[in-house]
C-alpha cells in the first residue's frame, strides 16, 4: 500500500495526517518543554545562594512568567495533544481524527502564539513579568506593554486548544470502531475525552478573563480596577475558574498512560476498569466547584471558604480510588520493570506525594500558613513534573516502538530514569520544607536561613536539566539515527489496545482503513 | 557546605521531620508562633502531616511490597482478578471518614479564626510598591495627632542585595536577618486583640505574619479584616506573599510586640511627634545633597537605579527634560509629590517627609552631572503641598 504525501517541508505544512500531526506536536512540546526548562536554569542559577548575582529582580520575573507560561501552555498541554493525535485513532479503530483539517491548523497555530509570546522577550520594557496567573491590576494597569502580545498569544493557544479538543470528542464519539462500545474504551481515550470536555468549557473562559484585560488597558473599562467600579478579586475568580480545570487537563491524559502501562507490565488487567471511568469524571466535575482553594488569603465570607475547603478535600476520595486501582492492578501480577514501567511507577509515588501535600492545602486555616510559599511551588511540581511530564515520558518509551519501529537504547532509558528520580526528588522536595519555613513564592533573593534547601534544589534542577538533553539524545538515535533493535508488533508480551494487537511495527501512514471487529 | 554534606543534611532534616514529629528547628518546619490560634495552626498541620505519612506508609508499603513480591521471576504466573466491589467500596469510605476526621477540627479553627470582633487595637495596613503603610485608628477626627509611617526595608540589606553579574563567587551574606529587616517596624501590645484592616494602593501585596499565622491580601479597593492576638514580648518577621512588581521580594514586615507600659510610651511619644508637625529647617547644599542619597537610595533606586540612568519602563533622570530642562523644577517637584497616573510612579507627597522630599530632588537635579545647582528646601515642598495644589 504506497502512501501519497508530499515531500519535504510541504508534507509537515498540509499533512492532515493524525501521526504526522501527532509528531509535529510532541516535537513542539519537546523544544518548549527545553525552552521553559532553560528559563528554569536562569531561576535556580540566581536562587542558588542569597543575594542576586545574576539577574534583576524584573528580568528575574519575567523568566518565572515565561517559564510557567511555556511549560503548562507550551509543554505539559501540547504534550498530551500529540499523544492524543497519535493514538486515540488506533485505539480506537479509526483511520484519522474526524476534522484533519481543523487538526492542521490547530497546530500550526502554536507556533505562531508562542513565537508572539517569545518575542516578548526582547521588547522594551521586558516580557511579562507578573507570574503565569496574571493577576489583575499587575498585569493590567502595572502591566508592560509587552502584556497585549501575550494577551493575543494566550487568545491563539486557547483557540488551538479548544480545536484540538472538539476534534477528539467529534473523534471520539462518531469514529470507534463497531463493536467499540464507551466502556470497552481504554482508558486513555477516556481520561483524554473528559480532559476534551473540560478543554471546551474552560478555555473560553480564560479567554473572557484576557479580554477583560485587554478592555481594561486600552478601552477604558474597569473589570479589575477598583477606582472604575471593579474588582481585582474578580480577575482571580475568571482566572481560577479556568485554572483549576486546567491542572485536570495537564493530569488526566497521564492517569489514562498509566492506567494503560501499569496492566502490560504487570501482565494482569487493570483493575476496577469503571470505577476508573467514574472516578475520573467525578474529579473533572469536582475540578470545577474549587477554584477558590487558590484564593483562601483574598478575603471572603466564611462560609465560601468552608465549601471550598470541604469539595476540595473531597478529590481525594476518587483520586485515591485511582491509586489503589493501580496497586491492586499491580497485585499478584507478573511484574517486569522496563522503563515505561518504571515511570510510571514512579508517577504513582510521586503524584500521590502531592496529593498528600494537596490535601493539607485544602484545609484552610493551614493554607493561610502554605499559600504562596515554596510549599505550593513543591506542591504543584509534584504533581506536574514527576506527574505530568513522567506521565508523557512513560507513554513517549512504550509508544515510540510502534511509532517508529524501533526500541530505543534501554540501558541509556535506565540512567536516565533512575538519575532523574533522584534529581527531580532533590529539586522539589527541599522546597517543601523552605515553604514550611516561610518563604514566599516569586522572588529573586530571600533570607540566609533558606540557604541550604535552595541550593540543594538548584543542585537537583541543572542534574534535572541535564536529564533533559539525555533524553533528546535517546530519542535521536531512535528518530533520527534509526538505531535500535527492530520491535515486533506486539512491542510489548501480552500489550493491550488495538495498536498492538492489530497494527504492525512501525504502525504504516494510514490504519484502520477498514474498522476492525471488536468482541 | 560540599554536595555530600547537603546532601546528608536533606536527608537528616527530612528523617528528623518524620520521626520527631517536633517543629522545634523552623528551618524545615512551620513554626509554632506566639498566638493561641498559630498553635492550634501548628497542631492542625502536623496532624495532616501525619495522617499524610501514615497513610503513604501503607500505600507505598503494599505498593513496593507487590513490586517485590509479584515480580516476575518470583511470580510467573499474574492472577486473573480485575475487580471486587467490597474492596472498592472500603477503599472509597475509609478515606471519607479520614477526611472529615480532618475537616472538623479545620471548620471550628476557621471559624474562631474569621471571627476578628471584640478588638482592643485597630491598625491599618496598607500595601505600597514596596512597602508598607501603617496607620493606628484611634476613633478622632483630629488628623494632626494621627499616627502613621511607613515601613521600608532596611538600607543594610539594600546595600547587601544588589550584585547582579557578580556569579556563583558573589558577595556572601551571612546577615541572619537580611531581606527581613525594616527601619520601622510596626509596633502592638502583648496579649491584646488586634484587628488589621489590610488594603493597599496600587497592586494586590499580601501581608504575612508567620509567627501570628496572619496572611491577608492587600487589595486595592477594599480593605480586608485579620487579627492577632500575641501572648509574647518580642519582634517578630514576615514578608509580603502575593508577587507586587519586582520588588516583591525586598518589602519584608516587623512586628515588635511590647509590654502594655512601653506600648503607651512609644505610643505616646509618636503622637507627640504627629503633633510637632514636620521638620522645615533649612539645609545646606551638601546637607541636602547627604540626605538626598540616602533617601534616593531607599525610596528611588529600585526603578531609577543607582545611577540615575532608569531601566526598561522607569525612565533615566540623568540630563532628561524633567530633570535638566528649562524651567522644570515645577514639574519635577509636581511629579515626586503627584506621581504620574497609570505607571509605577507613584504618589510620594504622602509618604515621605517634606525633607527627604525636598532632598530628593535637590540630589536628583545635581548628581550624576546634573549639576543645575538648583536647591530645594524642605519649606518650599511644605507650601506647595499646604496651598499649591488646592
Amino acid at each position: 500500500m504506497a502512501d501519497h504525501k508530499p515531500k519535504g517541508i510541504s508534507r509537515w505544512l498540509f499533512t492532515t495526517n493524525h501521526k504526522d500531526i501527532g509528531t509535529m506536536y510532541l516535537v513542539f512540546s519537546f523544544i518548549m518543554f527545553l525552552v521553559g526548562g532553560a528559563m528554569a536554569m536562569v531561576i535556580r542559577a540566581e536562587l542558588f545562594q542569597p543575594g542576586l548575582q545574576f539577574v534583576e529582580p524584573d528580568f528575574f520575573n519575567q523568566m518565572t512568567t515565561m517559564h510557567g507560561l511555556v511549560m503548562v501552555f507550551g509543554a505539559v498541554m501540547p504534550a498530551t495533544v500529540g499523544l492524543a493525535n497519535w493514538l486515540i485513532p488506533m485505539m480506537i479503530g479509526a483511520p484519522d481524527m474526524a476534522l484533519p483539517r481543523m487538526n492542521n491548523w490547530s497546530f500550526w497555530i502554536l507556533p505562531a502564539a508562542f513565537g508572539l509570546l517569545l518575542s516578548t522577550l526582547f521588547m522594551e520594557g521586558g516580557a511579562p513579568n507578573f507570574g503565569w496567573t496574571f493577576y489583575a491590576p499587575l498585569s493590567t494597569t502595572y502591566g508592560p506593554e509587552s502584556t497585549d502580545f501575550f494577551i493575543f498569544a494566550i487568545h491563539l493557544m486557547g483557540i488551538s486548544s479548544i480545536m484540538g479538543a472538539i476534534n477528539v470528542i467529534v473523534t471520539v464519539f462518531n469514529m470507534r470502531a463497531p463493536g467499540m462500545t464507551l466502556m470497552k474504551m481504554p482508558m486513555f481515550v477516556w481520561t483524554w475525552l473528559i480532559t476534551a470536555f473540560l478543554l471546551v468549557m474552560v478555555m473560553p473562559v480564560l479567554a473572557g478573563a484576557v479580554t477583560m484585560m485587554l478592555t481594561d488597558r486600552n478601552f477604558g473599562t474597569s473589570f479589575f480596577d477598583a477606582a472604575g467600579g471593579g474588582d481585582p478579586v474578580l480577575f482571580q475568580h475568571v482566572f481560577w475558574f479556568f485554572g483549576h480545570p486546567e491542572v485536570y487537563i495537564m493530569i488526566l491524559p497521564a492517569f489514562g498512560i498509566a492506567s494503560a502501562i501499569i496492566p502490560t507490565f504487570a501482565r494482569k488487567k487493570l483493575f476496577g476498569y469503571s470505577s476508573m471511568v467514574y472516578a475520573t469524571a467525578s474529579i473533572a466535575f469536582l475540578s470545577f466547584i474549587v477554584w477558590a482553594h487558590h484564593m483562601f488569603t483574598v478575603g471572603m465570607p466564611v462560609k465560601g471558604e468552608l465549601f471550598f475547603m470541604i469539595a476540595t478535600m473531597l478529590i481525594a476520595v476518587p483520586t485515591g480510588v485511582k491509586v489503589f486501582n493501580w496497586i491492586a492492578t499491580m497485585w499478584r501480577g507478573s511484574i517486569t520493570y522496563e522503563t515505561p514501567m518504571l515511570y510510571a511507577l514512579a508517577f504513582v509515588i510521586l503524584f500521590t506525594i502531592g496529593g498528600f501535600s494537596g490535601v493539607m492545602l485544602a484545609l484552610t486555616p493551614v493554607d493561610w500558613q502554605y499559600h504562596d510559599t515554596y510549599f505550593v511551588v513543591a506542591h504543584f511540581h509534584y504533581v506536574l513534573f514527576p506527574g505530568a511530564i513522567f506521565g508523557t515520558m512513560a507513554a513517549v518509551y512504550y509508544w515510540l516502538p510502534k511509532w517508529t519501529g524501533r526500541m530505543y537504547d534501554e540501558k541509556l532509558a535506565k540512567w536516565h530514569f533512575w538519575l532523574s528520580i533522584v534529581f527531580v526528588n532533590l529539586t522539589f522536595f527541599p522546597m517543601h520544607f523552605s515553604g514550611l519555613a516561610g518563604m514566599q513564592r516569586r522572588v529573586p533573593d530571600y533570607a540566609i536561613m533558606f540557604s541550604d534547601f535552595n541550593m540543594m534544589s538548584s543542585i537537583g534542577a541543572f542534574g534535572l536539566g541535564l536529564m533533559q538533553l539525555l533524553f533528546a539524545w535517546i530519542l535521536i538515535k531512535v528518530c533520527i539515527l534509526e538505531k535500535g533493535e527492530k520491535a515486533t508488533d506486539r512491542v510489548w508480551e501480552d500489550a493491550e489496545g488495538l495498536e498492538f494487537t492489530h497494527l504492525p511495527s512501525p504502525a504504516p501512514y494510514h490504519t484502520f482503513d477498514t474498522p476492525p471487529k471488536i468482541d | 557546605m560540599s554536595l555530600f554534606r547537603k546532601m546528608a543534611l536533606f536527608v537528616a532534616s527530612f528523617s528528623a521531620l518524620l520521626l520527631s514529629g517536633c517543629g522545634d528547628d523552623i528551618k524545615y518546619n512551620m513554626r509554632e508562633g506566639v498566638t493561641e490560634i498559630s498553635r492550634e495552626v501548628y497542631e492542625l498541620h502536623m496532624i495532616a502531616i501525619w495522617v499524610c505519612v501514615i497513610i503513604g506508609i501503607i500505600t507505598f508499603g503494599v505498593m513496593f511490597y507487590s513490586m517485590f513480591a509479584h515480580r516476575k521471576s518470583k511470580n510467573p504466573n499474574p492472577a486473573k482478578f480485575s475487580h471486587s466491589t467490597v474492596v472498592e467500596i472500603i477503599w472509597t469510605a475509609i478515606p471519607f471518614i479520614i477526611l472529615i476526621a480532618l475537616a472538623v477540627p479545620a471548620i471550628g479553627l476557621l471559624i474562631k479564626m474569621e471571627d476578628a470582633s471584640d478588638s482592643e487595637l485597630t491598625v491599618m495596613v496598607k500595601g505600597y510598591q514596596w512597602k508598607w503603610e501603617y496607620k493606628y485608628i484611634d476613633g478622632d477626627d483630629n488628623l494632626a495627632n494621627d499616627v502613621r509611617f511607613f515601613s521600608n526595608l532596611d538600607q543594610a540589606s539594600r546595600d547587601m542585595s544588589r550584585n547582579a553579574g557578580s556569579g556563583f563567587s558573589g558577595v556572601k551574606i551571612e546577615d541572619e536577618n537580611y531581606l527581613l529587616e525594616v527601619d520601622n517596624p510596626l509596633v502592638i501590645p502583648v496579649n491584646k486583640k488586634v484587628r488589621f484592616l489590610v488594603t493597599s494602593d496600587d497592586v494586590i501585596h499580601s501581608f504575612w505574619v508567620p509567627d501570628f499565622s496572619v496572611k491577608k491580601d492587600a487589595i486595592p479597593g477594599f480593605i480586608n479584616e485579620v487579627w492577632a492576638k500575641v501572648d509574647e514580648p518580642g519582634t517578630y518577621r514576615g514578608v509580603c506573599a502575593e508577587l507586587c512588581g519586582q520588588d516583591h521580594g525586598f518589602m519584608p514586615i516587623v512586628v515588635k510586640v511590647l509590654p502594655q507600659d512601653e506600648y503607651d510610651a512609644w505610643y505616646a511619644e509618636k503622637v507627640a511627634e504627629a503633633e510637632a508637625g514636620p521638620d522645615l529647617n533649612e539645609r545646606t547644599m551638601s546637607q541636602l545633597m547627604a540626605e538626598g542619597e540616602a533617601a534616593y537610595n531607599t525610596y528611588c533606586k529600585a526603578c531609577h537605579m543607582e545611577n540615575g540612568q532608569g531601566s526598561g519602563p522607569f525612565p533615566s533622570l540623568v540630563g532628561t527634560e524633567m530633570v535638566t530642562g528649562e524651567g522644570s523644577l515645577t514639574k519635577h517637584i509636581d511629579t515626586v509629590l503627584n506621581g504620574v497616573p497609570g505607571t509605577a510612579m507613584q504618589a510620594f507627597g504622602n509618604q515621605l517627609t517634606e525633607a527627604e522630599i525636598a532632598a530628593i530632588i535637590t540630589y536628583e537635579r545635581n548628581a550624576w552631572g546634573n549639576d543645575t545647582g538648583d536647591i530645594v528646601q524642605p519649606q518650599e515642598i511644605h507650601d506647595i503641598k499646604n496651598g499649591g495644589g488646592e
